[in-house]
């Protein structure tokens, strides 16, 4: 969820009311917002790098609020403010309008070369005219891109956003993609020219842009932005021209995405509220490879019609369409009864990108009613409760075990390929094992073929304690198995350790005979159960047996061998018991 | 057990005596020492009410091994004036007195003695006295029959520094009759025994009281785990409102049903590596429901069901891609699917198992923990009914106070993080999520168009933490548990009433 940094009384001064913590924690709530913390920059600082620093450091109040992640319209504070007002109803929502250069003059323009199509052949554009800036409202803007950037914008991968003062270049621009070798300009807070090699170079070290590097770092041509002077706009998604960079005296920005509309949208609409005339944008042209000339921002409204009985229904409320319409409405989504029957039509604008369906509409409309005056009542769906025949049995066998003095281990389903192979004896290849592709360390590399090595490491962690250890664990372990469509199956399974200065099989063995009791299972080599010598290299030679259950092997038990015993770092004998418990569903 | 007749003796005494007596009296007029009467006192205690006790501490002087010397043999001094015959004694041999050093110069300095050392043969030691009084072994003698309060503290002191004399702490007993004082013993049997109820004798029989301040022993039995306790319950729960468990025992999931089906877009961060373990073998689940595939595919790419869509390039590449599933709601999909491929029922499900976050792991965040969840499909379903199944839910937990925020999820709408009042900490905290299904997560599936699906999840782990008190949840789940930890976890019946609300966090 991304949490967006505004600065309290700023917040307060543009809502037009104080509230005290409480009461804007409670606004929050209502409207979906988390009101997360409240800090200053002096906090933090002391906080993450200690007091010393935080010396001098402003103490002007900060609220941290998490913001849903669908609802880029709320990532700054003008976003905010806005939504806030309108669902208090102090303000009508803003219509946002796409227009022609004030002086009559030509639309700015982006030509897209054919160059950019192994990189990324899309990109939009468009102008705020006669923008007044101040240092808090720069920083919003600047805070607003950082925030697309990391969420809808994914970290830069599919889209990246350039602002530029349009007063230091002059257009048609140019988006190409040339080999690294081949660009070269002045980068953003840089005092000297560098080839792109160069500066790949250069970032790898930046705490911030490295991040980025890989977007573009194996390309033969680099995504690049040229004006009809050859002045870099920037070089996306990694760094921005220096030449060109934003200063707070601007008066019109050149904001470029890559890739997508929506973002563009959502940059453009919330700071066209400083435009000369607010809510204006100014269009510029996108002249793509195959010709195709295009306008931006689309700055879209869509209309939606749904019933307010729809509505009704959904939420579980009796409104009336006219009362509904209200409720949207201060949700930013303007709407009016057609005079149709109950039918409302709702009009969605650009910044509400998350509005997909009615059901999205359903929910605003809930949430401007308030959840927590909905009435809550019981459905009467009738349904007779079923358990699942494999947990059951899981369930009734725990309790038995337990009385029959054995205690619970509760261990990973994730574990490393030593602890169910090489640990055991066993050769990786032949466990059958679902190996993981991205585990951050070895404790993550395959989900458990067998529940002893949890067993025997719970023992390992306790070896102080008194003996006999006697543990047991019912749980699944997972197999590759061809026949499931995901090529893999949970298996449950039943394994139980006795440890303590002598090696105990008889117990082991009694506990497989009390399972076996408890199964309804009698001793009988055909229709019933029996054990027969075995080897396997987990166990001592001469130590094992494997269980069989009307004729089919559901398992082995026997002494474990010296060598799995010290690689679990153990010292004293240990007998296991390890039996898969499907078979007796 | 001291014995009998010793018990009996002091018990004879204290019959005599009005207001009790003290144990060193009667060690005193026993002639026995201290410490056996203070064995006979306890062995009294035991049994019951004979006698009733008072514990006491005093100070006295008591002389030292050579003090005692002393008041048996006379003083070091004494004894060297005793040694003098009349005709003196020579200097050396007068040394090799045992008191000889010290008895020569303090008996010097008594005037008891001259020394003359210019007599022929050596200096010789001469009495110059008739009779001495040995006031040392005098006082000593007092000390030791007990009157050493008729010494002065001066002359004590004196004794002290001279190592004869030292003031010890003595503990005793101030003893007085019980309520059921008698001066003969019955012995007490420890246990009833089978001859006992055989003969009757047990009827004639005292038997020695139980100390039932002491531990009991502990009963030699094996022990559940307290989170699978918890499991246990939550169960327990969902059965008693009629919900029927989903089979979840597949921890290896397609990217399909964990989010495909679930309208989760393929370029969502939770799709990330950094936040999803990905398999390698099998890497590729092989076999999905084609039709409904292309529906998804469809509802994902163009939209669809009166849905815009996300407007991407859906991939199936991306789709196949195997993983440990992250939430249960994968096989919620897959049962909701199924549904969808019959004549329609109304269900109520739930299933507690295992997901897996490919997360920062930290004191409460492991790479796999329990899901809780519970689904209902039904028509016309309203969100005022998620909030009342909720209620319901909760209420058998405890918790009763409860609110709903609106939240964002990709395969819900609405949305509703669920909130209760935590009386401890005095404010409102999260203990679950919840949501109706998005049509375009349940109209491709084939379910009927009036159909709501409500659901709600929460962790199994959260609420155990709170339950027991564990602030690690890897002193809960894993290998590295403390054994002592399982073995002395108590049952999960209901959060304690004080406790009440902060159970489900």
């Amino acid at each position: 969820m991304p949490t967006v940094s505004v600065k309290r009384d700023l917040l307060f001064e543009a809502l037009g009311q104080k509230y005290t913590d409480e009461e804007f924690d409670e606004l929050c709530f209502e409207f979906g917002l988390e009101l997360d913390e409240i800090t200053s920059e002096k906090d933090i600082i002391s906080r993450e790098q200690g007091d010393e620093k935080a010396e001098g450091a402003s103490d002007v109040v900060l609220y941290k609020i998490d913001v849903p992640a669908n609802r880029y319209d709320l990532l700054c504070l003008e976003g905010l403010v806005r939504g806030l007002q309108v669902f208090k109803e102090k303000l009508e929502a803003p219509r946002y309008k796409r227009v022609s250069p004030a002086d009559g003059g030509e639309p700015q323009r982006l030509v897209i070369t054919d160059e950019t199509a192994s990189v990324r052949p899309h990109a939009v554009a468009a102008v705020l005219h006669d923008v007044t800036f101040t240092q808090e409202r720069y920083e919003s803007f600047i805070e607003l891109q950082e925030k697309l950037h990391q969420n809808i914008c994914r970290k830069r991968t599919l889209v990246a956003i350039g602002t530029h003062d349009l007063d230091t270049i002059s257009g048609p621009f140019t988006y190409t993609a040339k080999p690294p070798g081949d660009i070269r300009f002045k980068p953003l807070n840089q005092s000297k020219e560098y080839t792109a090699t160069e500066l790949m170079s250069l970032y790898k070290t930046d705490g911030h842009l490295r991040h980025y590097l890989h977007i573009i770092e194996n390309e033969p041509l680099y995504p690049i932005i040229y004006d009809s002077n050859g002045i870099v706009l920037s070089m996306p998604p990694i760094i921005n021209g220096d030449n060109c960079s934003m200063l707070l005296n601007l008066k019109s920005v050149f904001c470029v995405c890559l890739q997508a509309k929506t973002t563009l949208d959502m940059v453009v609409t919330m700071f066209s509220e400083y435009c000369e005339e607010p809510f204006t944008v100014e269009e510029a042209e996108v002249v793509y490879p195959d010709g195709r000339l295009c306008v931006y921002p689309e700055l879209a409204y869509r209309t939606e019609t749904l019933s307010g009985d729809f509505i009704n229904k959904r939420v579980g409320i009796n409104e009336s369409a006219e009362s509904i319409a209200q409720l949207l409405t201060r949700m930013c989504l303007r709407s009016e009864v057609s005079g149709e029957g109950d039918l409302i039509q709702v009009e969605i604008p650009p910044t509400r990108a998350d509005v997909i369906h009615a059901c999205d509409i359903m929910e605003d409309a809930a949430i401007a009613y308030g959840f927590n005056n909905i009435v809550r009542s019981t459905p009467r769906t009738y349904t007779v409760a079923n358990q699942l025949p494999l947990n059951k049995l899981t369930e009734l066998l725990r309790q038995d075990l337990a009385a029959a003095g054995f205690t619970e281990a509760l261990t990973f389903a994730l574990c490393s390929e030593e602890d169910i192979a090489d640990k055991l004896r066993k050769n990786i290849a032949e466990t059958r094992a679902v190996h993981i592709s991205n585990p951050k360390t070895a404790e993550f590399q395959v989900a458990r073929t067998c529940l002893l090595p949890g067993l025997l490491k719970t023992l390992a962690a306790n070896r102080k304690m008194p003996l006999p250890l006697k543990l047991f664990e019912i749980s699944d372990v997972v197999l590759k198995d061809e026949t499931k469509d995901v090529g893999a199956r949970n298996n449950r399974r039943l394994c139980a350790v006795y440890y303590n200065k002598s090696p105990g099989f008889e117990v082991i063995h009694g506990l497989l005979d009390r399972v076996m009791q408890l199964l309804d299972v009698k001793p009988d080599r055909n229709q019933g159960y029996h054990i027969q010598a075995a080897e396997d290299s987990t166990f001592f030679p001469g130590r094992c047996a494997e269980i069989f259950s009307c004729g089919k092997s559901i398992g082995h038990l026997g002494v474990l061998h010296p060598d799995v015993i010290s690689r679990f770092e153990l010292t004293m004998p240990c007998s296991a018991i390890d039996i898969d418990i499907e078979p007796f569903l | 057990m001291a014995d009998t007749g010793l018990l009996e003796s002091l018990l004879r005494l204290l019959e005599k005596v009005d207001g009790g007596t003290d144990s060193q009296d009667v060690a005193a007029d026993l002639g026995v020492d201290h410490q056996v009467i203070v064995g006979a006192v306890k062995s009294l205690q035991a049994l019951g009410e004979v006698i009733s006790t008072e514990q006491k501490s005093s100070k006295h002087w008591e002389l030292t091994g050579e003090g005692r010397e002393i008041a048996e043999q006379g003083s070091h001094e004494a004894r060297v004036f005793n040694a003098i015959p009349d005709e003196g004694l020579p200097q050396n041999e007068l040394m090799k007195m045992p008191s000889g050093k010290v008895g020569f110069s303090k008996a010097m300095s008594n005037k008891w003695i001259r020394l003359d050392k210019a007599h022929e043969g050596g200096p010789r030691v001469f009495k110059t006295v008739e009779t001495i009084e040995d006031t040392v072994r005098d006082k000593l003698q007092l000390v030791q029959k007990g009157q050493s309060a008729k010494l002065e503290d001066k002359e004590k002191n004196e004794l002290k520094k001279r190592k004869l004399l030292s003031e010890v702490t003595v503990k005793s007993y101030w003893i007085t009759k019980g309520s059921s004082f008698s001066t003969t013993i019955t012995k007490q049997e420890t246990e009833l025994t089978p001859e006992m109820i055989a003969s009757g004798s047990w009827k004639e029989k005292n038997f020695k009281p139980y100390n039932f301040e002491a531990m009991g022993v502990a009963p030699d039995c094996g022990h559940l785990h307290p989170l699978m306790k918890v499991r246990t319950q939550f169960r327990q729960i969902f059965l008693e409102m009629g919900f029927t468990e989903m089979p979840t025992n597949n921890f290896i999931e397609s990217s399909f049903w964990n989010f495909d089906s679930l309208f989760q877009p393929q370029q969502h961060p939770a799709r990330d590596q950094h936040d999803t373990f990905f398999i390698s073998d099998p890497a590729l689940a092989h076999e999905f429901p084609q039709d409904y595939m292309e529906r998804v595919k469809k509802v994902h790419s163009e939209g669809g069901y009166g849905s815009q869509g996300y407007k991407y390039d859906w991939k199936i590449e991306e789709a196949q891609k195997n993983l440990l599933r992250t939430h249960t709601t994968a096989v919620s999909a897959r049962m909701l699917y199924k549904l969808a491929q019959q004549k329609f029922t109304p269900v109520k499900y739930f299933s507690i198992d295992r997901v897996f976050r490919n997360e920062t792991l930290d004191a409460t965040h492991l790479a796999e923990f329990h899901q809780i969840e519970g689904v209902v499909a039904d028509y016309g379903l309203t969100l005022g009914n998620l909030m009342g199944v909720l209620h319901q839910f909760f209420t058998k937990l405890g918790i009763t106070k409860l609110r709903f925020k609106p939240a964002y999820n990709p395969y819900t709408e609405p949305s509703m993080e669920v909130f209760s009042y935590h009386e401890g900490l005095k404010k409102w905290v999260e203990v679950g999520n919840s949501g109706v299904f998005r049509p375009e997560m349940l109209l491709p599936m084939g379910l009927p168009e009036g159909v709501s699906v409500i659901a709600w999840g929460l962790s199994l782990e959260r609420p155990t933490m709170i339950k027991y008190g564990i602030n690690n949840i890897r002193e809960l789940v894993g290998h590295k548990v403390n054994l002592q930890m399982v073995y002395d976890s108590p049952i999960f019946q209901k959060p304690p009433k004080n406790k009440t609300e902060e159970a489900s966090n």
